[in-house]
């Protein structure tokens, strides 16, 4: 891809002395770097989480294992969780929504860059927090140190009958004060999009991420606030001796699951919102088209989130809710599957006719469009309530939001890290080790999560820390955890790509891939106010616009 | 910000240049910290109404609680006081203002006194506590949380009220304030909500 040749200055040289360059990382406010904090904090729990799934695989991989004890197991899996959702996936969209957002609506920051500083710190003091656990969970009562309830914490496990200590309260304050900082970056990001769009940008003509993104922050306004509230909830039962969820004074634990679920679920489009967004820009870059049915695109994504409100309850049909509640879930949940399904086909029209580059990028997103279609067609197995029964709590649901979670937004994620890390660094990455990285990945993830439905097909239940041989879950049990050495592989690369190009990489230039969106009009990386002239904008590809005056996009728009 | 204009720090633009005009980003932030509060509140007042008569020992709430009247006057005619602050600070009487600001800030006080003289017969003479029964439990965590936010709110009405005292208030800041009367009104919409529901529904 020719790029136009703009302009770069040298990399600044690393002439101050570390501590001065460490004081101001702590003390930024500037969103760029909030966001790379934001990534390179979530790249580091990724390494934890993905640990800590090792250790689980480990135990699982033959048939009475005794590699950890059934405590330390309980431990893995609520930690592995917890973090992965909240200390991996949301930080890591809120990074990239700092980073971008501004660039692509053309302002200089955000909204509130002190706001954003503050949030950011509260994340990470949020997770600090869940791991000191490991260090002071034990306390006065060494009752266990780190949290063992299970990501999502059902009563009465969490009561202080069955779990003595400080190990859940751990849990309950991190997730309250991380939610916090979540809460205001959210307002934040509105508030940037709303309020500080360059001229000529009207709502029609943003970037389809931060449409996405839009919606994201709306979406955490409205799903992590209630898991806020059900928080201070239990703190108050834990520490006041109240009875939210305590079923001896007429309390309820299945308002805990509503509760947690009302937050558990929207959280699931929180994280793949922003997903999809990454896929609206990378795609039609390297399909070198247009997106397909922009208006349709923001359209179906609205209806995803409105929709993502109301079926929070289809993770509890096992619970049973009777008849009228359980059909209005089935129905919702398989009516969100329509926007989601016109979304893959707009990409698909997108690639359609057009000059496919198979950079790094695109190969995820590819890989990503293949994946989540995969998955999303197995949550609609899942949302027919008698199935739903018979594999409720199995790995056949483990292998389902894995595929969402790790095909679905991981892949996108990586693809979205490979597309802006000559933005964010200013060098390219190694072409080479990028691809070996996806292809590593790729037959991992797939030997891991594909043949993970089978012995949850054949009643394997989650969470159990081992199992008796000659069930038929052995051999499955071993390619599983085989398929999670390819993806521990593969992250190496990754991580040893991402150190190697920071120091070799080629330098990039402002415009390696030949891309439309404002971002690509600065230098890389971005001075600290982005743009010299804040720019005016008159189509949904300005850049375009730019290098074609002879055919620019608003004639058609 | 005395003009609507996009003017943050850093972003010079013209004012109403092109008539490219966008809204106050204090605004707009309330706003969604408004939709956030009242999700928050939503899962709150849920609880209250799911465990109204779920309480397997007494005191029940129509034995125990009366209605506040003369509280729910107060907190309700604060919104008025402030919504009148505002204007006569946007109009430049700024003696007006910090007289009826003061008064929006006497008239939370009050509301949150006449609360704790409740609790205080609740605990003392009828002995409920948090720890009672399902009613305890959700009524001191509903009103509880509903008075922590008028405190919040009397926080910063009081930090406007010392600025107003130093002279540091003047016209140009009523979009500020205007923000911060959002927020109040929210939290008198929220007490609407709460009335209605712990000492009509419930009762």
């Amino acid at each position: 891809m020719a790029s136009e040749s703009i302009a770069w200055p040298a990399p600044e040289a690393a002439s101050r002395p570390l501590v001065d360059a460490l004081h101001q990382w702590v003390a930024t406010v500037d969103h760029k770097r909030l966001g790379i904090l934001y990534i390179v904090y979530a790249l580091f729990f990724l390494v934890i989480g993905g640990v800590e799934a090792l250790v689980m695989r480990i135990q699982l991989i033959r048939p009475q294992n005794d590699f950890v004890s059934p405590e330390v197991f309980n431990r893995m899996f609520t930690m592995h969780g917890t973090t992965m959702i909240f200390f991996v996936a949301m930080p890591i969209m809120f990074g990239f929504a700092n980073y971008l957002v501004p660039l692509m609506i053309g302002a200089r920051d955000m909204a509130f860059p002190r706001l954003n500083a503050f949030a950011f710190w509260m994340t990470a003091f949020g997770g600090l927090l869940l791991y000191y656990s490991f260090v002071g969970g034990d306390g006065l009562y060494g009752a266990g140190s780190a949290p063992d309830v299970g990501w999502f914490a059902y009563a009465p496990l969490t009561s202080r009958t069955f779990s003595p200590g400080h190990s859940t309260d751990f849990w309950t304050l991190s997730l309250l004060i991380s939610g916090i900082g979540s809460i205001g970056t959210a307002i934040n990001i509105i508030a940037t999009i709303v309020c500080l769009r360059c001229p000529g940008m009207d709502l029609g003509k943003m970037p389809l991420l931060v449409w996405l993104n839009l919606v994201m922050a709306g979406l955490v306004i409205l799903a992590v606030s209630p898991l806020t509230a059900a928080q201070i909830m239990l703190l108050i039962d834990r520490y006041l001796g109240a009875h939210f969820f305590d079923t001896q004074a007429g309390g309820s634990a299945v308002i805990w699951m509503h509760f947690f679920w009302v937050f558990g679920h929207p959280e699931v489009y929180v994280l793949v919102i922003p997903a999809f967004g990454f896929a609206s820009e990378i795609i039609p870059v390297f399909s070198r088209k247009a997106i397909f049915g922009y208006p349709v695109m923001v359209a179906a994504t609205i209806c995803i989130a409105f929709i993502g409100m109301s079926v929070w309850a289809h993770h509890m049909f096992t619970v049973g809710l009777g008849s009228g509640a359980n059909t209005f879930f089935v129905l919702a949940t398989m009516a969100i599957a329509v926007p989601t399904g016109i979304k893959i086909f707009n990409w698909l029209a997108t690639m359609w006719g057009g000059h496919i580059h198979f950079e790094a990028p695109m190969l995820f997103c590819v890989a990503f469009l293949f994946q989540f279609l995969i998955a999303g067609l197995t949550g609609v197995m899942l949302s027919v309530a008698p199935f739903n029964w018979q594999l409720g709590n199995s790995y056949f649901v483990v292998a389902h939001f894995h595929y969402v979670i790790v095909g679905g937004i991981l892949f996108t994620l990586f693809g979205a890290y490979y597309y802006w890390f000559p933005k964010m660094s200013g060098r390219m990455y190694n072409g080479p080790l990028a691809k070996l990285h996806f292809w590593l990945f790729l037959i991992g993830f797939h030997l891991t999560f594909d043949f993970m439905h089978v012995p949850g097909l054949l009643g394997m239940p989650r969470r159990i820390y081992t199992y008796e041989p000659g069930r038929g879950w052995d051999i499955w049990n071993l390619i599983v955890s085989i398929g999670v050495v390819f993806q521990a592989v593969g992250i190496l690369v990754f991580v040893g790509n991402l150190l190697w190009s920071l120091v070799r990489g080629k330098l990039a230039g402002s415009d390696p891939w030949d891309a439309w969106t404002l971002e690509w009009s600065t230098n890389s990386p971005p001075p600290a106010y982005n743009f010299a002239a804040i720019p005016d904008v008159k189509s949904r590809r300005p850049l375009w616009d730019l290098k074609h005056p002879e055919d620019p996009d608003w004639r058609y728009e | 910000m005395s003009t609507p204009s996009v003017n943050m720090p850093g972003v010079t633009m013209p004012a109403g240049d092109i008539g490219w005009d966008l809204p106050a980003r204090g605004t707009v932030a309330m706003y969604c910290l408004i939709a956030a509060e009242t999700a928050i509140f939503a899962i709150f007042v849920v609880a209250y109404i799911f465990y109204i008569g779920k309480s397997t020992s007494g005191p029940q709430p129509k034995d125990v609680l009366k209605l506040p009247v003369f509280n729910t006057i107060c907190l309700l005619s604060s919104s008025l006081t402030i919504h009148f602050a505002v204007a006569q600070q946007r109009r430049g009487n700024l003696r007006s203002f910090a007289l009826l600001w003061f008064l929006t800030f006497a008239l939370g006080a009050i509301f949150l006194g006449g609360t704790a003289l409740e609790w205080r017969h609740l605990i003392q003479d009828e002995g409920l506590t948090i720890q009672t029964n399902l009613f305890g439990t959700t009524y001191y965590s509903l009103v509880g949380l509903h008075a922590f936010h008028v405190m919040a709110g009397l926080l910063a009405l009081g930090a406007v009220s010392i600025f107003s005292l130093l002279g540091y208030v003047k016209q140009e800041h009523f979009e500020r304030t205007e923000v911060l009367s959002l927020y109040w009104h929210f939290v008198d919409a929220v007490w609407v909500v709460v009335f209605t529901v712990v000492y009509i529904i419930g009762r």
